[in-house]
């Protein structure tokens, strides 16, 4: 015990990090990153051209930790909030195993750090998509939006669309239509999936004066507005098979699975229990998570999807 | 949310694996380094 730092700890001078591996990597949301790392690799995998597999793995990468990254800077931004909430008081800054300048440093590093290699190892298209991501998701959802007004979630989920263009850009180099009907698959899926979780969530929000949309508006013009964007997505969900770049399968389910989810906003609808808000939250992830996996499916090798 | 008091203990024991998640850190950063530019090379 002779270095500078443990004699500094033990004379209480210096605030010193009592955060361990496992405060970083919960920084990073990994439960979120990892559905941005499966949308973005949907973008990448349905691209039309090559792309060196190693290449690809290290667009994968940059999205991965660009996504960690917005993470961890949005937790340091919101740590007031967090420690209200809940949901979010266990996270390494409430709970006071971190300091936010540690926060902090790693989000703009980790950030920083996938915006270049990106643009070095990939191609500069890639790179800028995942800095105006970054940008997207840091400054106007989590510092403009997200305080301000009950349509914080829908315009700031822009940010969380974003990945499968910037899979899409590591392939081609640039923008694709069929690029953007991906985006609009996962912006007008934001809504109804974070509202089902305010529905449920909605006191929490309230304690820590988060805007959203039950909190102002209440459940009824909510549940409205959630019926509203699953119709919405029905013709975006199929867009897909007639831009060619998924199979008649996929037709077939994305038209019963939009069906669905418009099924449990009508049941959220009459409902005045927390029950089916809790149940569509869940089918919310299923829905997104089973389109991107049915269009990673049609275009794997030999096709398994016929 | 203040800083967490930790035992002198804890603290080296969280302060060493950070340590080792710097190291493979770094050792995974060498290996992409030198991973992307063999596939550039070779593109």
């Amino acid at each position: 015990m002779t270095d500078v730092a443990s004699a500094e700890f033990a004379a209480g001078t210096a605030p010193l990090s009592a955060a361990g591996v496992g405060d970083y990597w919960a920084l990073l949301k990994p439960r979120v990153m990892s559905l941005v790392v499966f949308t973005g690799f949907a973008g990448l995998w349905v691209a039309p051209g090559h792309i060196n597999p190693v290449i690809a793995a290290v667009a994968i990468l940059c999205i991965a930790i660009g996504a960690g990254a917005s993470g961890a800077i949005n937790m340091w931004y919101d740590r007031d909030i967090d420690a209200v909430m809940n949901r979010t008081l266990g996270r390494p800054i409430p709970a006071g195993r971190m300091q936010p300048n540690e926060a902090l440093s790693f989000g703009v590093i980790l950030a920083c750090g996938s915006v270049i290699l990106m643009g070095l190892a990939v191609n500069v298209a890639a790179g800028a998509l995942l800095a105006g991501t970054i940008g997207f998701y840091v400054f106007v959802y989590t510092m403009w939006l997200k305080r301000r007004t009950p349509q914080n979630i829908v315009i700031g989920g822009a940010a969380g669309a974003f990945p499968p263009m910037v899979g899409w850009a590591a392939v081609t180099g640039d923008i694709g239509w069929p690029s953007v009907a991906l985006f609009a698959l996962i912006f007008f899926w934001t809504p109804p999936h974070f509202w089902a979780l305010a529905l449920f969530r909605s006191g929490d929000y309230q304690k820590a004066g988060v805007p959203m949309l039950p909190v102002v508006a209440g459940p009824r013009e909510t549940k409205k507005q959630m019926f509203v964007y699953t119709i919405v997505l029905w013709p975006i969900a199929v867009a897909p098979y007639f831009m060619g770049i998924a199979g008649a399968a996929y037709l077939a389910v994305a038209a019963v699975l939009s069906l669905c989810f418009t099924g449990f906003s009508i049941a959220v609808w009459f409902d005045r229990t927390d029950k089916w808000p809790k149940r569509m939250f869940a089918f919310s992830i299923l829905y997104l998570t089973l389109l991107f996996a049915l269009l990673i499916l049609d275009r794997a090798p030999g096709g398994l999807l016929g | 949310m203040g800083a967490m008091s930790v035992s002198m203990e804890e603290f080296l024991k969280r302060r060493k694996s950070r340590n080792k998640a710097i190291l493979a850190v770094l050792v995974g950063l060498c290996v992409l380094f030198y991973a992307i530019t063999i596939a550039r090379l070779s593109h």
